[in-house]
């Protein structure tokens, strides 16, 4: 099939940027999109021309590197699906397809579709973990955990921290994010004794990164690719709320 | 030596082919433990609670002001008589009109407390995203009341200035400051003002979806909403936010249509 892309080409962090239009020709159905992308690529570098700057890594949707937004869906329109993951059987031939970056201003745009995420990080670094003298694993079974808490704590700990949840929620809120990092080790017990703390310095980190606020529109579990529940987001607020 | 040491490690573990290592680690924001400025008020999470919380007083007030209209319906004495009485609340224990506007206070803080954080927060969320998509955003999200939130809210303000005008002071209502709060009921919406009436219906939907995603959001908010609690409390949001447009709109629809005269 043959596609018209629009693709945001940004040189770099201070560039202004602006949509380019390419026809890539031929695309195989069982293309993955980056696979397409790749194609793309590899026409304009051997036309001498900037090929289109995006983040990868695993491309089997579980790195939670790739993530663009397509005709305006993070990770396209497919639910639970990373970009990588997106095949190219869910366009029609003569489609065109919209690529931008994530847009959030705590995620400035390094170049075309790659933006820093850099502020996820530091909201692990405010309180995402847990304190324990490293050592040998414990067995197992050493901490018993009842089995639905387990369940939901491997839910929200499944996040690949992609960005998705803030590059489509109207109001650029981290919330889905932090929020599932609190749940998975708040429902824990290793996660007892830093639970509140660890609260609320990720909520007070989130905010200084200048993300948005939010509103609890469901945009962001929506286009999850791991489908993190909205109700992450109501245990953090409650966590905040016991840590005051 | 030991920068060097951590210089051979880090590129090590990230591989020739990856991006070089930087030499120099770049500036960081401040950290939250650091400088963090600002208590709870100023944190995005705490603004919510005000919406919430004054969300709820709002709520609480709009049940019992829905219940009251209803007395229309037993009669002019009837309904003129409880018009009185909220004004002879704990009378006279209490001086006239005490507890009216002790409700009135509470009310008129939590509506403007309501709309700051409201502001506050939409402000907060323009400055996130400075460059907007090129593609329309297509939602994802299922609920159309969420959309509403924002415009239906300037809205329901000014519906709710034109409504104190009209039926509180009166100012605009055929009747006037003198009449019977009857009379300025059956007056008010008798058919030939059908176009007040009709900017009640639209307002009084407004609030409804309003209330469909502000109370099941209040109850996220505040932490009350999650896990297995989530579709219950969504169903009781929209059960009460129905029975509340419905009990509202069945007073001014009976008087157009002459059941209330």
């Amino acid at each position: 099939m043959n596609l018209t892309l629009k693709v945001w080409r940004q040189d770099g962090p201070s560039d202004q940027g602006r949509m380019v239009t390419y026809e890539v020709k031929d695309v195989s159905p069982d293309m993955s999109f980056l696979e397409m992308l790749d194609v793309l690529n590899e026409r304009l570098i051997l036309e001498g021309g900037d090929p289109v700057a995006f983040d990868h890594d695993c491309r089997e949707g579980i790195c939670g590197m790739c993530g663009m937004v397509i005709n305006g869906v993070a990770h396209g329109e497919q639910r639970a699906t990373t970009t990588c993951q997106l095949h190219m059987r869910h366009f029609k031939d003569g489609d065109t397809v919209t690529i931008e970056p994530w847009r959030a201003a705590p995620f400035p745009v390094v170049k075309d579709l790659v933006v820093d995420r850099s502020a996820f990080d530091r909201i692990i670094q405010a309180g995402g973990f847990i304190s324990v003298p490293a050592g040998s694993a414990p067995d197992a079974h050493a901490i018993p955990v009842k089995k639905d808490d387990a369940d939901s704590a491997f839910d929200a700990a499944t996040c690949i921290g992609c960005g998705a949840c803030v590059a489509a929620c109207p109001n650029g809120s981290a919330s889905l994010f932090t929020a599932a990092k609190i749940t998975h080790l708040g429902l824990l017990p290793q996660g007892q004794p830093e639970r509140d703390k660890r609260a609320k310095a990720m909520v007070d980190q989130m905010d200084l990164e200048g993300f948005g606020g939010c509103t609890n529109t469901g945009e962001c579990t929506a286009v999850c690719p791991k489908g993190i529940p909205l109700s992450t987001i109501a245990q953090m607020n409650r966590d905040y709320l016991k840590s005051k | 030596m030991i920068r060097n040491v951590d210089a051979v490690t880090a590129t090590i573990e990230r591989g020739a082919a990856t991006a070089p290592v930087a030499s120099h680690e770049q500036p960081r924001p401040p950290t939250a433990a650091r400088n963090h400025k600002g208590g709870f008020f100023r944190s995005s999470n705490g603004k919510k609670v005000v919406m919430a919380v004054t969300g709820a007083v709002m709520v609480l007030y709009l049940i019992a002001h829905m219940a009251g209209n209803l007395k229309i319906f037993f009669g002019a004495a009837d309904f003129n008589e409880y018009a009185a009485f909220l004004r002879e609340i704990g009378h006279p224990l209490v001086p006239h009109r005490t507890v009216l506007t002790l409700v009135e206070v509470v009310l008129s803080v939590s509506v403007v407390l309501h709309m700051w954080s409201a502001v506050s927060l939409a402000r907060r969320a323009a400055k996130a995203r400075p460059v907007k998509y090129a593609a329309r955003p297509k939602s994802q999200a299922s609920g159309y009341a969420v959309k509403t939130m924002r415009y239906g809210g300037v809205i329901i303000l000014l519906f709710i200035i034109w409504h104190l005008l009209d039926l509180t002071f009166a100012a605009v209502n055929p009747a006037g400051p003198n009449g019977e709060p009857y009379q300025r009921m059956v007056e008010g919406f008798a058919p030939g003002r059908w176009p007040v009436t009709l900017f009640y219906v639209v307002a009084l939907l407004l609030v409804g979806l309003h209330l469909r995603h502000g109370l099941w959001s209040a109850f996220q908010t505040l932490g009350l909403a999650g896990g297995r609690r989530e579709r219950p409390v969504k169903l009781a949001a929209a059960g009460l936010s129905a029975l509340l447009v419905l009990g509202f709109l069945s007073v001014p629809l009976s008087i157009t249509i002459g059941l209330v005269k």
